[in-house]
């Protein structure tokens, strides 16, 4: 164990850099992606106005960020303050790597618990203790060719999945053999994941220690999915093969995709000027009439680390950040979507043409078994949802291997609140 | 009457350089080795009292899981097709530059060497271009000969020739120029020889090329089967392993298992089966090669 230890902290070492000693106070911050990129403009600011503390930002890209955390938090090299997807929240959770910031929140003037969306902060809720503040949301909702739509009929894409599914096959109809009416990559496991929770399936069952795909809600929601890919309405195909989507998107190959903020940018950037007014979004269809359908709560948040030595300034950072203000300035440096209403409002977000279908949809968000292991689990539905759809599995073996594999995968769950007892 | 026994002078020379390897190699393989016997996980990360010592569940697990046989499977496919096509394209590029008849030997050398330097990704960007079934050159080519367009990384049975195509064009250089090297050391009075005999080009090739190629085929051979056993790269960056798992390869297994679901135990395990199977594997090889001699 301790050799194991001294390796993974090796490890650490060798890729993570050390966490700053110096004298005085000054706070370690990671960021990962584009938010790395751009914070530091924010930073001066909050310098300015806590003249004894020094912001150091230190940049990690997405794709390597999960393995460094765990690698710091392994080799005892955690940054005091850092960003965290809030489905990485229950494993760091687990891990003690993070503090409860509920009195914090209870304290402070600015950061008010009740100004943020509700699904979105429940992400950060573990066991009835806060752990995160959200920094920015993310949920998926429909990305549409208002023109494709409109030859097949629709203004806009409909509200409940029966007729979203009569709107889909005249798309296609409309559209012949390599055009389709939505895009689902096999390796996006959110769509089928969020059809499944307008269902209502639970994904989990009995204390989040067993899988629950056999249930009739989730069989519900699969077979609609195969159904899609069966009516040739959608194409099989992995993330990795889709080498261009905005391209392949201008083109009309696919007329809806299931995406999320990041694309409203992209697509203003990258799609060319004719297809401008050609493209809207719109929240998820539903099982029934209730508009929107539920979405995925999603997003990143900023905690803190337990073994930082200046959790008060990184708090501090924290508030700072969470000012409607600078959640503002942060949106028009990266287009990341604000966590707080109040933002939304001075922003004049609520009226943005493509932001505002986001605003109806992040009322009606969920978030996903709040688990370490979710993420393994996300990657097996991918896994078998793809079988399926490639006809190597009928749905049922499909399902029943998937509870196979997760029960599997939550043996070490079983074990541990056995232990507990 | 020496009082101490008698060190080795030359221990204190390979000290430094031993106590590197001890402290960054041998102590994290033994460290590994003691890990594969554990269920080391995110939560034992968290504290020590939730790791368990399993003995050799790990192993016994690998070998029922079907993810782990898919992945052998697609390794000795990417080894047994990709390696032997991959020693012979270097030996007939090395051949070819060797060759009288073949001016600007040193621009050809550097172009066929390219591949080898250039980094991964950027070769993966363009590959998957080249690759992509619309737009790509491929299937353009192929549209001109009638053949249908094929969806190299998409299909299944498409996506491995794929790769093994890619990663034969990014590695044949560097064979390439061990082959030169050693076609250069073969002395020229043995081919005058031969010719005198009234050996043709082929019967050169086979009685005086290839014998005295012999040392540089080994050291090749070998070198090619250890580094395509750890095939990685290529999937990671291409395909992630899809489609439907006909990419998945025995260290990207590994390190889906240990980087990324943190089971380490588990991964750990893994490594040590890759182990023994490449030790086998070069173990048949030279014997092979020693018996035919």
């Amino acid at each position: 164990m301790r050799i194991s230890r001294l390796v993974l902290a090796l490890i650490g070492l060798v890729s993570g850099c050390g966490g700053g000693t110096e004298a005085g106070t000054v706070i370690e911050f990671w960021a990962m992606g584009r938010e790395g990129e751009v914070v530091g403009q924010l930073v001066p600011e909050f310098e300015r106005r806590h003249p004894g503390i020094r912001v150091r930002v230190q940049q990690v890209p997405w794709s390597a960020a999960h393995e460094k955390l765990l690698t710091a938090y392994a080799g005892d090299a955690l940054p005091d303050l850092f960003q965290l997807g809030n489905t990485w929240i229950p494993e760091f959770v687990a891990l003690g790597a993070i503090d409860a910031l509920d009195a914090r929140v209870a304290d402070s003037k600015t950061v008010g618990a009740d100004d943020y969306f509700e699904g979105i902060l429940e992400t950060n809720v573990i066991d009835d203790q806060l752990y995160g503040i959200p920094w920015y949301v993310d949920t998926r909702l429909l990305f549409y060719r208002r023109d494709l739509l409109a030859q097949a009929g629709y203004a806009e894409p409909p509200a409940v999945w029966a007729d979203w599914l009569e709107c889909m096959k005249r798309v296609k109809e409309r559209r012949g053999d390599d055009r389709y009416a939505i895009l689902l990559p096999f390796n996006e496991w959110q769509a089928l994941v969020i059809l499944a929770l307008q269902q209502g399936a639970g994904l989990l069952k009995e204390n989040a220690q067993y899988g629950d795909f056999q249930n009739r809600a989730f069989r519900e929601a699969f077979t609609f999915y195969l159904d899609l890919f069966e009516h040739g309405l959608a194409p099989a195909v992995g993330e990795a093969q889709v080498a261009n989507l905005y391209q392949d998107f201008a083109q009309g190959h696919y007329a809806m995709l299931i995406s999320g903020p990041w694309n409203i940018g992209e697509f203003e950037r990258r799609l060319p000027p004719a297809l401008k007014d050609k493209w809207s979004t719109a929240p998820l269809p539903g099982p029934d009439g209730e508009r929107p359908g539920v979405s995925l709560a999603g997003g990143a948040s900023l905690a803190i680390a337990r073994t930082s030595a200046h959790k008060e300034a990184a708090w501090r950072l924290i508030e700072y950040l969470s000012e409607p203000a600078q959640q503002q300035a942060f949106y028009r440096l990266t287009g990341d979507l604000p966590p707080r209403r109040t933002t939304w409002e001075q922003a004049g977000l609520t009226q943005d043409l493509h932001a505002r279908a986001f605003w109806r949809q992040l009322d009606d968000v969920t978030s996903t078994p709040k688990i370490p292991e979710w993420e393994r689990i996300a990657s097996l539905i991918a896994r078998y949802a793809e079988e399926a759809v490639r006809g190597r599995m009928t749905a049922d073996a499909a399902l029943a291997a998937l509870d196979d594999e997760v029960d599997g995968a939550l043996e070490k769950r079983r074990w541990l609140s056995r232990k507990r007892k | 009457m020496n009082p101490l026994p008698r060190i080795n002078p030359a221990l204190w020379f390979i000290a430094p350089a031993l106590s590197v390897i001890v402290v960054f190699f041998f102590l994290p393989v033994v460290a590994a080795f003691l890990l594969s016997f554990t269920d080391f996980d995110i939560y034992a990360l968290g504290n020590p009292d939730y790791l368990r010592f399993v003995g050799f569940d790990n192993y016994l697990r690998l070998f029922q899981d079907p993810l782990f046989w898919v992945a052998l499977r697609n390794t000795l496919y990417f080894v047994l097709v990709g390696g032997p096509l991959s020693v012979g394209v270097s030996l007939g590029a090395a051949l070819l530059i060797n060759s009288r008849l073949v001016r600007f030997k040193g621009f050809f050398r550097a172009v066929f060497f390219l591949p080898v330097v250039t980094t991964l990704v950027a070769v993966a960007v363009v590959w998957r271009y080249l690759y992509h079934p619309r737009h790509g050159l491929f299937n353009y080519a192929l549209g001109f000969l009638g053949i249908d367009p094929i969806d190299w990384l998409g299909d299944p049975a498409w996506a491995m020739p794929a790769l093994i195509l890619m990663a034969v064009w990014k590695n044949f250089g560097f064979n390439m120029i061990i082959f030169m090297a050693g076609l250069q050391s073969i002395p020229t009075h043995l081919y005058e020889a031969a010719r005198i005999d009234g050996a043709n080009a082929w019967q050169q090739f086979r009685y005086v090329t290839l014998p005295m190629l012999t040392p540089t085929f080994v050291f090749v051979t070998l070198i090619t089967l250890i580094g395509y056993f750890q095939f990685f790269a290529e999937p990671y960056v291409m395909t992630q392993g899809g489609p439907a798992k006909s990419t998945l390869s025995i260290v990207l297994f590994m390190y889906e298992e240990g980087f990324r679901w943190w089971n380490l135990g588990y991964a750990a395990a893994v490594a040590f089966v890759l182990f023994a199977i490449i030790a086998a594997a070069s173990w048949v090889q030279l014997w092979l090669q020693r018996r035919s001699q």
